[in-house]
């Protein structure tokens, strides 16, 4: 049998798919454990607090309904983006990615007013369980919110310099795979925190 | 075969994005009034049933895991398993086992 | 750079146990004193397993894991450079304790709340608590690599169930260990705000309980023992048969069956427990299913077994090395399955019965299974062979050693002899059996010896090895020793498991890879982003322990400088000055 060569050597894979994709969907299964362990150790103490503050005396949920609305807008506002910049349309790719930005923001400034406004009542890392579990999780999220925003920025930048053309979509699908998976953790926390008290 | 970033518009209009997320409003909107409506034990079943709707639905069709190759969906649910197990047992462990105390 | 670095670390940790092991020479002596001894302890674990088992596997991926699966490097080779880093400035800094007198000594556990503010005032666990952080990263981020090489890079006709199995078996690992490291982040998490913060997760008085954290760490630590052990069971799955000049016995088997074990090894973690008042339905539940994972240990024994029955086998020292591993880790597997039960381990637990146990399994298994690759792979990666004669010497001293320095624990340990105590009661009669483990570890620490003067002998004036001096079936042996830098001249297509022990396919695939190109491919030059990015992330960890909250912010500025700069750096930028 003649010589065996693979074409396009510099792109081949043997899925057909981007590598990029395939790190970054196997890293985000490490942080389903990273987000998954912390959520548990919430529930475990669920319940444990041996002084309030506790969390039915200060979780707003008309205001956390707000800001898991806006989140979860965040994330369609996200696919619009990845669809303008699929279309090549900078237009688009800037009004969806502001969007973006600013929806994080707006979830963000919400976080920022419920810490302080929790401490204001009391509720700190140090005064119970409930404090120390509640700031550690949705302070980690709001950590990685932070860097997504960060993220969603620099893309911003990059559009609005002809930078991010259809070809560079896929920096953007990543960067919205990471925004999804923060929005579903939220989602997660919604539920199993505020709702299910 | 095609490289992901070859499939262009995507297989999903806007339109079909703008009725996902009105989808996901609508049932955060039930998830509240669900809350609001104290129905007592079913109240954490369907609740859980909503969010996880909602959750399912974002992997779906805005991470596109239900048109992408299965490779990403293993890798995505072998995280989520194993997660999902570390939470149910530790809350088997400290929240359910203590009412059996033999 | 992983194999040199952890290779000094083996020294340290060894240089650890042996200090130990004078000390505990004869009851109620006092050659140091009892907080050093925490140290020594607690360090010498702690190296071992982070700084040793591990990152000795992980050079064995790096190198070898491209090669055998027909790939000319690893999936991101930067994020390769940036674990590695992590890697070493962890280490640096885990061991800079010992420069302030202040070395970790709450054992390589860390149980709660011995490590609260109130029992370990010092920064000895601060600097653990910082370090294990540290380390966790480089280990998620290697394991994010070889999950989308494997997943990714294989060469035509390599379908996953034609991967050799050292290459299986990294896959299996980087799954385990991208999923089991968060938990033990977010243990060491918990523990750093309750140290730093005053949380209240470990804190008894404000309903925090202790035993949490051994949950949280068991759950990351018992997938850790499997973490160790797959990649040796996979080193020995290539190296039996290659020795045995038969393919490996029941290669779909042996791949669920260590697919199993990593799934399965989830189930078990409180059976490190069995002492902590979980109650009968709960310690029930983790009997039988740390019993259960017996089923595809020994499946695979068997199996090797049975590669070797009817095969022309010659014991070169790496076969030595892998048919010792067979002994000496069944014999390390039974007092496992002894443990396993929990009335019996209510003995056993805290007793060096549990220290031979596990020494049993590492040593003998997860290390002899790294010597036994040493002494295969070596050939491939300089180019020469490693003395045997040397070799063998280095065998037969450390199996004596070994054997001499652990097998007596079994006897102190149901005598009694407590585990972590710097000393112990001569009224318990166990100095004859610590003498014993003494001289032991001395011989053992000489094999150690051996097999260092063995490689940097060998190194300068082995024998020159050839592309395949084993006559070993698979990918890696295909190309010249040491490989170019490109690996395969074309990227070959394979048909079968052992492509070079097929007379059409090893034709074909050597004129792929032996081909030399006129036009060297391309591939990435290097870059200095990777070591700013790990000296930021060790650095902003590090700055924690100021205990000034916007220090490390600082740091996280200096790190995402680092990221921005490499992210958009273009790794082939050097590329058009070649084709000038």
């Amino acid at each position: 049998m003649a010589e065996v060569m693979v074409h396009d050597e510099h792109h081949y894979t043997a899925t057909g798919l981007d590598s990029w994709k395939v790190g970054f969907w196997a890293f985000i299964g490490s942080e389903c454990l990273f987000f998954g362990t912390l959520i548990a150790t919430y529930l475990t103490y669920k319940g444990s607090s041996v002084q309030g503050p506790y969390p039915h005396e200060v979780l707003d949920i008309p205001l956390t309904t707000i800001s898991t609305f806006v989140l979860l807008m965040s994330s369609l506002s996200m696919v619009l983006a990845l669809d303008g910049v699929q279309r090549g349309s900078k237009k688009l790719a800037l009004v969806w990615l502001g969007g973006v930005i600013a929806l994080g923001l707006v979830f963000l400034g919400f976080q920022a007013y419920e810490f302080t406004h929790f401490v204001h009542e009391g509720l700190t890392i140090p005064r119970n369980l409930f404090g120390s579990s509640f700031f550690v999780l949705t302070g980690f999220h709001g950590a990685h919110v932070t860097v997504g925003v960060i993220w969603m920025a620099t893309l911003f930048i990059l559009a609005l310099r002809d930078r991010l053309p259809p070809a560079k979509a896929l920096n953007v699908e990543i960067a919205g795979l990471y925004w999804h998976f923060v929005d579903i953790v939220w989602i997660v926390i919604f539920v199993l925190i505020y709702l299910i008290q | 075969m095609t490289t992901e970033t070859e499939h262009g518009g995507g297989h999903a209009s806007v339109g079909f994005y703008w009725m996902i997320g009105g989808i996901l409003a609508v049932l955060t909107a039930m998830e509240v009034a669900v809350f609001y409506m104290a129905l007592g034990r079913v109240e954490a079943p369907l609740l859980l049933t909503l969010s996880a709707a909602k959750f399912a639905i974002v992997v779906m069709f805005f991470m596109h895991l239900r048109f992408d190759s299965r490779i990403f969906t293993g890798l995505f649910v072998t995280g989520l398993v194993l997660a999902t197990f570390v939470i149910s047992a530790l809350y088997l462990l400290y929240q359910v086992l203590p009412n059996y105390a033999v | 750079m992983y194999f040199v670095m952890s290779l000094i670390w083996f020294f340290v940790g060894g240089t650890e146990a042996l200090i130990i092991r004078m000390q505990l020479w004869k009851a109620e002596q006092s050659l140091i004193s009892a907080e050093l001894y925490n140290q020594l302890f607690t360090m010498h674990g702690t190296t071992m397993i982070f700084l040793v088992a591990m990152p000795m596997a992980v050079a064995f991926f790096n190198y070898l894991v491209p090669l055998q699966i027909g790939a000319r490097d690893v999936a991101f080779p930067r994020l390769n450079a940036l674990s590695f880093w992590i890697f070493f400035f962890g280490g640096v800094f885990l061991n800079a304790s010992w420069l302030v007198g202040a070395a970790p000594n709450a054992s390589w556990v860390g149980y709660a709340n011995l490590t609260s503010t109130t029992y370990s005032p010092g920064p000895n666990v601060d600097f653990w608590v910082i370090g294990l952080s540290i380390l966790g990263v480089s280990s998620i981020l290697g394991a994010v690599n070889f999950i989308t090489t494997i997943v990714n890079l294989r060469a035509p006709g390599m379908r996953l169930m034609r991967m050799p199995l050292f290459s299986w078996m990294t896959f299996v690992t980087s799954f385990v260990l991208v999923t089991a490291m968060p938990v033990i982040a977010v243990a060491l998490v918990l523990l750093a705000f309750d140290r730093f913060f005053s949380a209240n997760f470990f804190v008894p008085m404000a309903g925090g309980d202790p035993v949490l954290w051994q949950h949280l760490f068991w759950i990351f630590g018992h997938p850790e023992v499997y973490i160790l052990i797959l990649p040796s069971f996979g080193m020995i799955s290539d190296i039996i048969p290659a020795f045995s000049r038969k393919p490996l016995f029941g290669y779909p088997v042996m791949v669920y069956a260590g697919a199993l074990i990593g799934f399965i090894g989830w189930g078990v973690w409180s059976h490190h427990m069995f002492t902590s008042g979980l109650g009968p339905i709960a310690d029930s539940f983790f009997v039988a299913s740390t019993m259960i994972i017996a089923i595809p240990t020994g499946v695979k024994i068997f199996n090797w077994i049975a590669t070797m029955w009817g095969g022309a086998i010659r014991f070169t020292t790496s076969m030595l090395f892998a048919i010792g591993l067979l002994a000496v880790f069944t014999v390390g597997g039974l007092s496992g399955v002894m443990h396993a039960s929990a009335p019996v381990d209510l003995q056993q637990h805290d007793t060096y019965f549990v220290v031979a146990h596990f020494h049993y399994v590492i040593v003998g298994g997860v290390m002899m299974g790294i010597f036994a690759a040493f002494y295969f792979w070596f050939p491939k990666v300089t180019g020469r062979l490693m003395s045997e004669r040397l070799g063998k010497l280095h065998f037969w001293t450390s199996l004596v050693g070994f054997n001499l320095l652990f097998f007596p624990m079994h006897f102190s340990g149901l005598y009694g002899m407590p585990r972590r105590t710097w000393t112990y009661s001569a009224a318990l009669g166990v100095d004859l059996f610590n003498q014993l483990s003494t001289i032991g570890g001395f011989v053992f620490g000489l094999s150690a010896v051996i097999w260092v003067w063995n490689i940097v002998r060998s190194a300068r004036r082995g024998e020159i090895a050839g592309a395949d001096p084993w006559g070993a079936a698979t990918l890696e042996w295909s190309i010249p020793s040491p490989p170019p830098h490109y690996n395969f001249g074309r990227l070959p297509e394979v048909r079968t498991r052992e492509p070079l022990w097929h007379e059409d396919e090893k034709r074909d695939v050597e004129a792929a890879t032996l081909f030399e190109p006129d036009v060297e491919p391309e591939m990435p030059g290097p870059s200095h982003w990777p070591i700013f990015v790990a000296l930021g992330t060790a650095g902003t960890w590090a700055l924690v322990m100021t205990g000034v909250w916007w220090v490390p912010l600082l740091g996280l500025v200096f790190t995402g400088f680092g990221v921005f700069m490499w992210a958009f750096e273009d790794p082939f930028a050097h590329v058009g000055e070649h084709h000038g």
